[in-house]
């Protein structure tokens, strides 16, 4: 995200400002009777629209959760699956089994969580920052345009399990097209590296991840910038202003919302994400690329002990919640004075 | 626009690198799908020594390919148009009125992001069991209940980065359509779901691959008749084998029409404001 | 307002869904697919056994049409991939929405046996099948707690047996396969030269690695378990065992590093029928060999060996693997699903399916098929009859499987890294897996 002080150009209003009611038109003190009732009407209009949505989400993810949250209160074991209100209460035992990190549940739920936090900042830097460049790069018209956007949304058009396994199999040790190129064609390396255990399997997750997911934020961004009404560029161009300064003064702080909302998803999307390690590695991801999703999943579903997977995700929830805040009071903060 | 001299060389660099790391996968999957089995697991070699075109012959035979593409694809075509529509409406709502409850509907949109997926699958099955019981409708195991699942899987991102779009289309140009004398909805239909027509097409890119990629809930809410693409493909490595040439041919094949879509959708994407949305 | 006519009633509809949904509560224990009036039909779970899931349709269709013949039922037959089935069982047992008979992997009986969604397979209900006597006593071993009724019936019999490839072993001057630990060692040494390897491993997969920590374990006398069901995983003797198997890859360098890779169950087999490794410790990979055109006279089949027996251990060579046939109790089929578990192990289904999948018929009397009488068969079955153990019948087996598989995977890519691994390190992981497990408990 990147910050800037010069004026929002445009007839923009920024969205969440007091003064951003609904377009009304007119409404003077000689027609207040004949008013009220398309008033009412409008008044009731956006819950209208947001209705449909509100009633899915509950039905689908808010009971769930709640479900879920209940069942982290739970000794909810295989003894209990079938009939989940026999099981007895766990109290906070499913919580403080978690956090303790001097215990070996705990120690390596510590240590999945370091490990998706350091993955998520550097995929989701990585995805925003190529999409940013291809978008921004690819907005003046050139030969051969539409056939590198294609190219670049077709990793994002396989379906996730063919595009994962392919990385996998070209990671393969010994018949691998990684290795084959870094040590027997480039030479750069004498000894064949692992890349699907051990220690490298932190960047081969990474690589693959950012290859599947990059052309989501390239999509994004690369709508945003068309939607920037090409005479900003012309008014700036007449003032003088160049490619640089276009950039920073029109293009990125008009892609500012988008932005907001694409480092928003990549992040959440990111620190759940649960196909690419679990194509990748198969059953038990190694140590070093042990997504928390995937953490979770060996630690609760795998083994049995639902009500200690749903304390884990419960807690990832209010960790998340809380970045997510803070996320939104920072950069609305910063929309707003801008 | 004036372009300093340097531009073009960075946007073949740039470009040019992420081509290849694109590529790089793609030519893998092209090249191993045209490979007899017994090569694919030697040795890596650029150019296949042997050529077969069997695998493609093959995919059909191994699983039920047509039948699980078709179920893909009606899932996740039904899923996104239902999700991006229903967005349309919530995310115009808070683009442009303020009422109360505004924020909370929006974070806690979002927040169902947050909860891992594989810890709401059973509460969800349990849900759709009692649900299907209750109404008479059999949601688990049928298309119904996949695709509510996965709209509202991409409802919470559609509306955020819808009311991103619909933010930076000017106010201006609601109020007009509203002078000329259309309602609210009106001025939706008639002036803003135009103007963000490349975000629109982007949001329900992302709603159909969010359903067409998705996995976990697909392996436990579908069964034989309804089982879609990204399970179904998992049929190709199976106890004995890895058939992955016949992986990587399947691959192929089922992506051909959602690139081609991709394709024909990518007008969509370059008309802008700048397409004549300002009168 | 056209629109807005629109929303209302879609709003109108959802609204009637979300009601509803308050409505329905507490519906386990119906569902599932019962049409009184209408001829009976079945559905049923079958899990992936053969090359793939279309092969597995046609291998069991004219067994079920035959089943149709003969009692007048239906089955409607799901191939449901490994990947997915125990998710899918939990799903089931959960929300009481599932199949009425169906395949499980006999290692999960006594985790699944808890839930208590199974109908229990007391003598009377034995009797049905022809009683407890005519099952092969390891295979029936396998089928949940001890002192409860089995959870579900055995169909299908493996277990491990010491793959050799009977070429390789000639040319590197080896008479026969190794019966100690030691001859294995030297074997795979003789056999460890131009990029060709003494055995493959999978050594990242998880059921692999627990089997052979199970197996190996045994030899030393290791329990996972003791008498009042605690875990034990790190002993010393388990810690013996775990490192005697991984000094394979690690000191004696039979195994070829990359192995620690493997993961997808198909990769050390493909090493050995390719003869990229002389031997192998597998259950039966009869349909394997037969597609990468290796004739069944190119290996033999031997029994895995054993270390020094001053150790202290048990002769048990093998495990008892194989698939149960359990039956929901949630079916409103209850009598046809006792008629076609029944079928299921009839001496002909038997006979038929066990053959078509290359694993071992579960009843005696289903050995007298001259199909059973083949040299790799036979040993299996010597094995499976006389040396398997089963592995722990408790219900926290599943977490026993995924702990300390998951320990081994994570031994294996220190050892691959060339890391040296000590006891003491092996004891530690061993440690941290018990610790989780009784965290778990």
């Amino acid at each position: 995200m990147v910050a800037s002080t010069t004026p929002r150009p445009g007839a923009r209003r920024a969205s969440g400002s007091p003064e951003g009611g609904p377009p009304r038109s007119g409404g003077g003190p000689g027609r207040v009777a004949a008013l009220i009732p398309v008033r009412l009407r409008r008044l009731g209009l956006p819950y209208l629209l947001i209705l449909p949505a509100i009633v899915l989400e509950l039905l689908i993810h808010v009971v769930p959760m709640l479900v879920g949250i209940w069942m982290s209160f739970l000794k909810l074991t295989q003894f209990f699956i079938r009939n989940w209100s026999a099981a007895p209460s766990a109290g906070l035992a499913n919580y403080e089994i978690a956090v303790d990190f001097d215990s070996a549940v705990g120690g390596s739920l510590l240590r999945s969580f370091t490990v998706t936090v350091a993955f998520t900042v550097l995929a989701v830097g990585l995805c925003w920052l190529l999409g940013t460049a291809a978008a921004v790069l690819m907005q003046g018209g050139f030969r051969g345009r539409g056939v590198l956007r294609t190219l670049f949304l077709t990793p994002y058009a396989l379906p996730a399990y063919a595009g994962v396994i392919t990385w996998s199999f070209m990671f393969q040790r010994d018949s691998g097209l990684v290795n084959h190129i870094l040590v027997e064609q480039s030479g750069l390396l004498d000894e064949r590296p692992f890349w699907l255990i051990g220690g490298n399997s932190f960047a081969a997750l990474l690589v693959t991840y950012v290859w599947r997911v990059w052309p989501f934020a390239f999509l994004v961004l690369m709508a945003g910038v068309q939607n920037i009404s090409g005479d900003l560029y012309e008014a700036s161009a007449i003032d003088g202003a160049g490619w640089w300064r276009q950039l920073r003064s029109i293009t990125l702080p008009m892609l500012r919302p988008v932005n907001q909302v694409v480092v928003l998803v990549l992040f959440l999307w990111t620190f759940n994400d649960f196909n690419t390690p679990y194509v990748l590695f198969g059953r038990s991801a190694p140590q070093e690329a042990d997504l928390i999703s995937i953490h979770i999943y060996q630690s609760s579903f795998v083994t049995w002990n639902f009500g200690s997977g749903a304390a884990m995700s419960v807690l990832l929830l209010l960790f998340l919640l809380l970045v997510t805040a803070v996320y939104l009071v920072a950069t609305s903060h910063r929309r707003t004075r801008a | 626009m004036r372009e300093p001299r340097w531009l073009p060389w960075a946007r073949w660099i740039v470009l040019g690198f992420l081509s290849l790391f694109t590529l790089l996968p793609l030519y893998v999957m092209a090249t191993t799908s045209i490979k007899p089995l017994g090569d694919v697991q030697g040795d890596f070699h650029w150019i296949p020594t042997t050529i077969s075109l069997q695998p493609f012959a093959d995919i059909w035979r191994t699983v039920p390919l047509a039948h699980y593409f078709a179920n893909s694809l009606i899932v996740a075509s039904v899923a996104a148009v239902a999700s991006v529509t229903i967005a349309i409406f919530a995310a115009y709502a808070i683009s442009r009125y303020r009422f109360p409850g505004r924020r909370i509907f929006s974070v806690t949109v979002l927040s169902t992001q947050m909860f891992p997926g594989i810890l709401f699958l059973l509460p969800l099955f349990m849900i759709f069991v009692n649900l299907g019981n209750t109404i008479g409708v059999e949601l688990y195991g049928s298309r119904t209940g996949l695709i509510i699942t996965y709209l509202t899987f991409s409802l919470p991102f559609s509306i955020w980065m819808l009311v991103g779009y619909f933010d930076s289309i000017p106010t201006a140009l609601d109020e007009a359509a509203q002078v000329d004398g259309s309602g609210p909805v009106g001025a939706l239909l008639r002036v803003v779901i135009p103007a963000a027509m490349p975000g629109i097409v982007a949001v329900t890119i992302y709603a159909f691959m969010t359903a067409w990629a998705e996995v976990l809930f697909a392996s436990v809410m579908t069964d034989e008749s309804t089982r879609t693409l990204a399970v179904g493909l998992q049929g190709y490595s199976t106890q004995n084998d890895v058939y992955w040439n016949q992986l990587m041919a399947a691959s192929l094949v089922v992506s051909v029409p959602v690139v081609a879509g991709f394709l024909l959708l990518q007008r969509y994407l370059v008309q802008g404001l700048t397409a004549g949305a300002v009168k | 307002m056209r629109i807005r006519k629109l929303a209302t009633t879609a709003m109108a509809g959802f609204l009637l869904l979300a009601a509803s949904a308050c409505g329905g509560d507490g519906g386990s224990g119906d569902g599932s697919t019962a049409q009184s009036g209408a001829p009976k039909t079945l559905t049923y779970w079958a899990s992936n056994q053969g090359p793939s899931l279309e092969a597995d349709q046609e291998i069991l269709k004219p067994e079920l049409d035959r089943f149709k013949k003969e009692t007048g039922i239906e089955v409607k037959v799901e191939v449901v991939p490994w990947a997915d089935l125990l998710n899918r069982i939990l799903a089931a047992t959960t929300s009481g929405q599932g199949p009425d008979v169906l395949n499980i992997g006999n290692t999960w009986s006594a985790s699944l046996q808890a839930t208590g969604a199974f109908v229990p397979f007391d003598d009377a209900l034995l009797g049905k099948l022809g009683g407890k006597e005519r099952f092969l006593g390891p295979s029936l071993a396998a089928t949940g707690a001890q002192g409860q009724p089995p959870a579900a019936i055995p169909i299908y019999g493996m277990t491990y047996g010491l793959m050799y490839n009977k070429k390789m072993f000639a040319d590197a001057g080896i008479d026969g396969p190794p019966k100690t630990w030691d001859e294995l060692i030297e074997s795979g040494k003789k056999l460890t030269k131009d990029g060709k390897w003494g055995l493959a491993v999978e050594g990242a997969s998880v059921t692999e690695n627990a089997h052979h920590a199970f197996i190996f374990g045994q030899q030393h006398g290791a329990d996972p378990f003791d008498a009042s069901g605690k875990p034990q995983f790190d002993s010393d003797k388990q810690v013996a065992a775990t490192k005697q198997f991984l000094d394979l890859m690690a000191v004696h360098k039979i195994v070829n590093p990359s192995n620690a890779e493997y993961g997808n169950g198909t990769q050390a087999v493909q090493d050995f029928t390719s003869g990229k490794a002389g031997m192998l410790m597998w259950q039966s990979i009869a349909s394997s060999a037969k597609a990468a055109g290796m004739g069944e006279d190119e290996y033999g089949v031997a029994p895995i060996p054993l270390p020094d027996p001053a150790q202290g251990g048990k002769q048990v060579n093998g495990m008892v693997a194989g698939i149960n046939l359990a039956i929901f109790k949630s079916s409103k089929n209850q009598d046809a699903a006792v008629e076609f578990a029944k079928f299921m192990t009839s001496k002909q289904t038997q006979q038929n399916l066990n053959k078509a999948y290359g694993s071992l018929p579960t009843v005696n009397d289903g050995y007298d098929d001259p199909a059973f009488q083949t040299e790799h068969i036979k040993a299996f079955q010597q094995i499976l009859a006389t040396t398997a153990a089963p592995l722990p019948q408790v219900p926290e087996e599943s977490q026993y499987e995924t702990l300390v598989g998951t320990a081994m995977n994570e031994l294996f890519a220190d050892v691959a890294s060339g890391k040296p691994v000590t006891d003491a390190q092996i004891k530690a992981k061993l440690t941290e897996a018990n610790e989780k497990m009784l965290a778990g408990s």
